[in-house]
């Protein structure tokens, strides 16, 4: 009977589920940090104005290049051939022997990084122009604005969109089992691999991974509901923190 | 009188099509100047091109004895003498009130938090929007964000004001409450220059009235004399067509 196989499975391998998924966690969780923050500088730079000459628009037409390279190979490659690529190719080319950890953060990380490179650009490009012009007006430049005006508004705008690459990434963690990091995959492959009982084990897999991307999506549903904050200014004659007289009272009273 | 920024010789183009053309022009201390004009003379983008939201095609910006149409130039120091509202308000929507007007005197100017915060709540007293403080932009009104967009500009103290059409995006009800800051304004002794579409109030608060047709300035005097005298045929019409609605 599957039901009682998959009590069994749960009950006797229930410590390396949790560790699987945890290492899972833990690989998405900083390949989505680190790669949205180099979505965030690749964005940046891909987004600067460019000069009208000199060296600088020499610098900046090559930097553009070389990060287009970038997004273009990362997003048209599949991250299963990539941690291959990457893993056995350090070792082969530099004599690296890479924790497996290490290297799966990187590759999650800098996959990340291509799509949200895109996402970044799509969220600069679509703040009013105002927004700069008022930042300029006021004697900001250019980082400046990006930092105290526009990235903030930009992370507010695309933080649907990450959550969507969080998802991904937790999901896609999988593949990396090619180069055998113990994820909760690879996890559920020792299991079945020990009971024969695929279905009961992947059965098992998939509740958890759910469980972990529905997790993940309400948290962020959350802070967005509270970046946004009330619509409406409730004026209530107290914004310079004045104490009001019964105030005072209560807190007089005994 | 002792100018705060000169233009000489201005221009502007958009590829082929010619914006300003050989532009002379100057503000004095403590002068309110309006520029008049029917859409598209090229009013917004004279404004524009003096604090370089638009890089003037040709022609000299003298602000205290340099042309910062040099090369080697800072604008941004530049810029913070500039105080510019906008027709769409631009406020920044990542800001609370306070934070706008606080903002870019920490970031630019280099204030102390307490400081930007003591010299935004009081240009914010003076617009009459100190108990907001705490709002975002979105729970304004119109005329509410363009108080604050004044006081965001006040709060850098610059040398002159530039108002790019102020009340045109505003609700008709709404005018009103940022024509009496202004005035205020204007009375108190700042320098300021007002493109703008209310010539009622050009016919009060100015000192100097501009008018501007195609991209040149056709005449320029006394509120008097533009709006009883004018001495071009084309300033009558305008005035004619505008003043008739």
């Amino acid at each position: 009977m599957s039901f009682e196989w998959i009590i069994k499975i749960i009950l006797e391998n229930g410590p390396m589920f949790i560790r699987g998924a945890g290492i899972t966690l833990l690989i998405s969780i900083t390949g989505t940090i680190l790669g949205s923050l180099i979505g965030l500088i690749v964005g940046v730079i891909r987004t600067m104005p460019m000069p009208e000459r000199g060296s600088k628009r020499v610098a900046l037409k090559v930097t553009n290049a070389i990060l287009s390279a970038y997004i273009e190979f990362f997003r048209g490659t599949p991250m299963i051939v990539q941690a291959m690529v990457i893993f056995y190719g350090s070792a082969l080319a530099f004599g690296w022997d890479m924790d497996r950890l290490v290297a799966a953060i990187f590759i999650v990380s800098i996959n990340t990084g291509a799509y949200m490179s895109e996402i970044v650009r799509g969220g600069i490009i679509s703040i009013d122009r105002g927004q700069f012009e008022a930042a300029h007006a006021i004697g900001m430049n250019h980082i400046q604005t990006m930092l105290n005006v526009v990235l903030p508004q930009v992370i507010r705008n695309i933080l649907p969109a990450t959550g969507n690459e969080f998802v991904i990434n937790i999901k896609d963690t999988s593949v990396l089992n090619v180069i055998s990091v113990t994820e909760l995959y690879f996890q559920t492959k020792s299991v079945a691999g020990n009971n024969f009982r695929y279905f009961e084990s992947f059965f098992v897999a998939c509740i958890i991974y759910f469980i972990m991307t529905f997790t993940v999506t309400r948290i962020l549903r959350f802070i967005e509901k509270k970046l946004d904050g009330p619509e409406n200014y409730i004026l209530c004659g107290n914004q310079m923190q004045v104490e009001r007289p019964e105030d005072m009272l209560r807190r007089t009273k005994p | 009188m002792e100018k705060v920024v000169d233009i000489q010789h201005l221009s502007k183009s958009f590829g082929n099509h010619e914006v300003l053309k050989d532009i002379d022009f100057s503000v004095n201390k403590g002068e309110v100047v309006c520029i008049i004009g029917s859409s598209g003379s090229g009013k917004s983008t004279l404004l524009r091109c003096i604090n370089l939201l638009e890089k003037p095609s040709g022609g000299q910006i003298i602000y205290k004895g340099e042309n910062i149409l040099d090369d080697q130039h800072d604008i941004y120091a530049y810029r913070t003498k500039l105080g510019m509202v906008f027709q769409q308000f631009n406020l920044f929507n990542n800001h609370d009130v306070l934070g706008n007007c606080v903002v870019g005197q920490m970031k630019v100017l280099k204030r102390s938090k307490a400081d930007a915060e003591k010299v935004a709540m009081r240009y914010l007293k003076v617009v009459g929007m100190d108990q907001y403080i705490h709002a975002k932009p979105k729970q304004l009104s119109g005329g509410q964000k363009q108080r604050v967009a004044i006081a965001r500009a006040l709060s850098m103290e610059p040398d002159v004001m530039l108002f790019d059409e102020p009340t045109s995006a505003l609700d008709p009800e709404m005018v009103g409450e940022v024509l009496t800051v202004m005035k205020e304004l204007a009375e108190s002794g700042l320098t300021m220059l007002i493109v703008t579409h209310e010539m009622g109030f050009a016919k009060d608060v100015a000192d100097r009235v501009v008018f501007m047709d195609k991209g040149v300035i056709a005449e320029e005097g006394s509120p008097e004399q533009i709006f009883n005298n004018p001495t071009q045929e084309r300033t009558r019409e305008f005035l004619k067509r505008t003043l008739s609605m």
